[in-house]
């Protein structure tokens, strides 16, 4: 009889013990630093204490310096859930088969790019790129990140489709900023004449008040196409439990918090599917970023 | 004059930058540099040290990735010098030490990810290829008499262990030490590719133009170098070589499978994986050649060049700011402060900041290597015109200057600076990261669109233009018959 409490104990506690160690495996995530580093840093611990608490496990977000290496992390495992951009979103299920595009913002259905100009060069707003071509041509131009959406992809697609050149010869100097808060910066103290940028990193940063709008002004707004998109990895459910995919996106579906969708800026999440981000991948392989 | 070889060869190289000159693209497109410079320098003397909760953690983790980085260098260094000899081992050592830091940095990145063996590889790899070769030297200088005078019979490991260990321990120590500092400026830049070393917390504060953050890091680099007599004592050494791999922080843990798909894919060029073989590949090796690899090896010797000649020029004018036969002891403190200053901060920070300042082109990375590099060979000429003695007569100011010293250490200041042209290029093709078109920029390129196979076989490309600058200098160090001990 004792024996038999004793083995029950043995057992229950052995159900315990690796139960915490189930619970203790921590399910990591990072975003590609698209914006200033401080920001991101407040905004995905947020979303981390969120998603702790929603999905009970540990949950730790890591910064990383460059599109690449989120990527890169991703696709190692070291990582198994990403908010990446469109192209890096791509690049990253490209690599992971059985990876998804599981969550998207309400504004990246219909994400643009702007090309903003410094107002000492006298660059006008227009409708149509074709018109600006003359005032183009020839000044200094930065992209973002090189691994960039709306940062590179969508405006070196519009600079070549439009101008029929590449971007270095039709401009006296191209470089890359590394992120949208960053070609805002350099744009607006006229380090380079234009840029593209994230048409929500200036929105956010206008209405913040952090825009001299007497430097720099939008001269040209791209159409619309699919952007930043929460990515997972397939084998989630084998490491965390049975439907912790559809847990993940239900959590993120149904973050409400407004303070955190107002750091991203989004006004919400809602579902995405891989086939979503086929015109970016097409876009991509036309520009030869992708084989 | 024109006929000393030494005036010839160095007006060839003065000539060459000037014609590179013409080709390079130098300028400053920042609007309003100087107010940028100036709020830069206002941050430094106004430096926030409680900016970032994990500054000191960073600190830590910067001397750790640096001690265990360095004492498996030393180690694997020492066991490749005791077969120097066999030229397979020559081969390897030049070609792991011709790649730089953060390109190791880059590739390990790729299949460890952020687990610290990455950071430790990173600096253990390239650090072994060049104690190799300069332990080895030391070792072949030693004199060989004691050996000669052991009683027939003795093992080749006592004789070695007991005449020619003691002969060289001095040197070997000095160089090591001396290492650790290189060490820690190497574990400061991993930062900038997300290790978890001050580089990380510098580039984050820059980018956004927190001035005083930065400075205040920078503030305690310079501290925790120049302090290094202090708390680096040899019987401490061993605590902390043992202690080193406990702070280097848990990272995230290697999936081994990383490991071999890196190797057995990722960098396996493209048409061969797809199974287009040969015919597939010399397209695709011809595209990658003409349009990446060429203008990257151009516009990297272009500004290796005039980066070499800026660093003599600043050398020559450096060094009377250490040198005792000018000026008063409180000026030559002051210069000895500028001249660590300007030694002591990697070229790498030195060149990210000057381009957020002035915006991109080659000048901030000339100036850049010219301020690091000048600053570490005035400060050896500065030193060395200190043993002069010079008669209780002779010429003061400037024609003591061009026609006393100048001339009496320009051996040295040659063979330091071709010692240096190597380092000079492998730094230039690194600083490519940063946005300056050298062959850098293209390997970051690879890598940002996930493309191994490409970046690896420009990493080749640049290591073997390291290894033929390598060649050429100590051709013309022969040549001239120049003599140097190793800097770093």
């Amino acid at each position: 009889m004792a024996l038999n409490l004793i083995r029950k104990l043995m057992v229950s506690s052995l159900f315990c013990f690796t139960a915490a160690a189930a619970t203790a495996e921590t399910f990591v995530f990072t975003a590609i630093p698209d914006e200033d580093e401080t920001k991101l840093v407040e905004r995905f611990r947020g979303v981390a204490d969120y998603l702790s608490e929603q999905l009970n496990v540990d949950v730790r977000y890591i910064p990383v310096k460059s599109y690449a290496a989120a990527v890169s992390a991703f696709r190692n495992n070291q990582v198994q859930l990403a908010w990446f951009g469109g192209l890096s979103g791509v690049q990253a299920r490209r690599l992971v088969p059985g990876s998804e595009a599981i969550a998207q913002g309400v504004e990246d259905e219909a994400f643009e790019t702007y090309f903003i100009a410094n107002t000492n060069t006298g660059i006008e707003s227009a409708d149509e790129l074709s018109e600006l071509k003359d005032q183009l041509q020839g000044k200094t131009f930065t992209f973002g990140s090189k691994g960039s959406t709306s940062g590179r992809l969508m405006p070196e697609f519009y600079v070549r489709d439009t101008f029929g050149e590449n971007p270095e010869d039709f401009f006296s100097r191209v470089g890359f900023s590394g992120n949208h808060t960053r070609t805002l910066r350099l744009v607006e103290a006229g380090t380079y004449d234009v840029g593209a940028l994230n048409f929500q990193v200036w929105e956010k940063e206008l209405s913040d008040g952090n825009i001299d709008t007497d430097a720099v002004q939008v001269i040209w707004r791209t159409p619309a196409y699919p952007d930043y998109q929460w990515t997972i990895r397939g084998d989630v459910d084998d490491r965390f439990g049975e439907g912790f995919k559809q847990r993940v996106t239900e959590a993120l579906l149904n973050l409400d918090d407004p303070e955190l969708l107002e750091s991203f800026p989004r006004s919400g999440f809602i579902p995405a599917s891989n086939d979503d981000y086929e015109p970016i991948r097409k876009t991509a392989e036309e520009i030869g970023i992708l084989d | 004059m024109l006929s000393s070889p030494t005036v010839r060869t160095s007006l060839i190289f003065l000539a060459i930058a000037l014609v590179g000159l013409l080709f390079a693209d130098i300028a400053i497109t920042a609007s309003n540099p100087w107010r940028d410079l100036g709020n830069f320098f206002l941050g430094v003397i106004t430096p926030n040290f409680f900016s970032s909760e994990g500054l000191m953690t960073a600190l830590l983790r910067t001397v750790a990735f640096a001690f265990v980085g360095v004492a498996l260098g030393s180690v694997c260094g020492f066991l490749l010098a005791l077969v120097y000899k066999s030229l397979p081992v020559r081969i390897f050592s030049a070609f792991v030490r011709a790649i730089h830091e953060l390109f190791w940095a880059l590739i390990f990145l790729q299949f460890f990810g952020f687990h610290p063996l990455t950071g430790v590889l990173a600096i253990a790899i390239p650090y072994a290829g060049i104690f190799a070769k300069v332990y080895s030297e030391i070792l072949e200088e030693a004199d060989p008499e004691p050996g000669r005078v052991l009683p027939p019979g003795t093992g080749n490991i006592t004789a070695f262990l007991y005449t020619r260990i003691p002969d060289c321990w001095v040197k070997m120590r000095t160089y090591t030490s001396y290492r650790l500092e290189c060490g820690l400026r190497s574990s400061a830049i991993l930062g900038f590719v997300g290790l978890p070393t001050l580089g990380f917390y510098l580039e984050a504060s820059f980018s956004q133009g927190l001035y005083s953050d930065a400075g205040a890091m920078l503030i305690l680099f310079y501290v925790l170098i120049a302090t290094m007599p202090f708390w680096v004592r040899p019987k401490l050494l061993p605590v902390y070589v043992l202690g080193a791999p406990f702070f280097l922080g848990e990272g995230l843990p290697i999936v081994w499978g990383n490991v071999e798909r890196f190797f057995t894919e990722d960098i396996v060029p493209a048409p061969l994986r797809n199974g287009e073989g040969l015919t597939g590949l010399m397209p695709w090796l011809n595209d990658l050649m003409i349009n990446e690899a060429m203008p990257g090896i151009w516009n990297t010797i272009v500004l290796t060049q005039i980066a070499l000649v800026a660093t003599g020029i600043l050398s020559l004018l450096a060094f009377p700011l250490i040198s005792n036969h000018f000026g008063g002891p409180l000026r030559r403190n002051a210069g000895h402060v500028a001249l660590v200053i300007a030694r002591s901060t990697p070229e790498y920070i030195l060149a990210y900041i000057l381009l957020q300042l002035w915006g991109p082109s080659m000048l901030p990375a000339v100036v850049a290597l010219a301020l690091h590099n000048g600053g570490i060979i005035g400060h050896l000429i500065g030193r060395q015109t200190n043993s002069i003695k010079l008669r209780a007569d002779a010429a003061t100011g400037f024609n003591r200057y061009s026609w006393e010293l100048v001339p009496r250490v320009y051996r040295s200041f040659l063979a330091f600076l071709f010692y240096r042209w190597e380092i000079i290029m492998r730094e230039t093709a690194i600083l490519g990261i940063l946005g300056i078109y050298t062959l850098g920029f293209y390997v970051d390129s690879a890598i940002q669109n996930i493309r191994f196979d490409r970046a690896m076989v420009l990493i080749l490309v640049t290591a073997l233009l390291n290894i033929g600058v390598d060649t050429l200098g100590r051709y013309i160090r022969r040549k001239l018959a120049l003599q140097t001990m190793p800097t770093c």
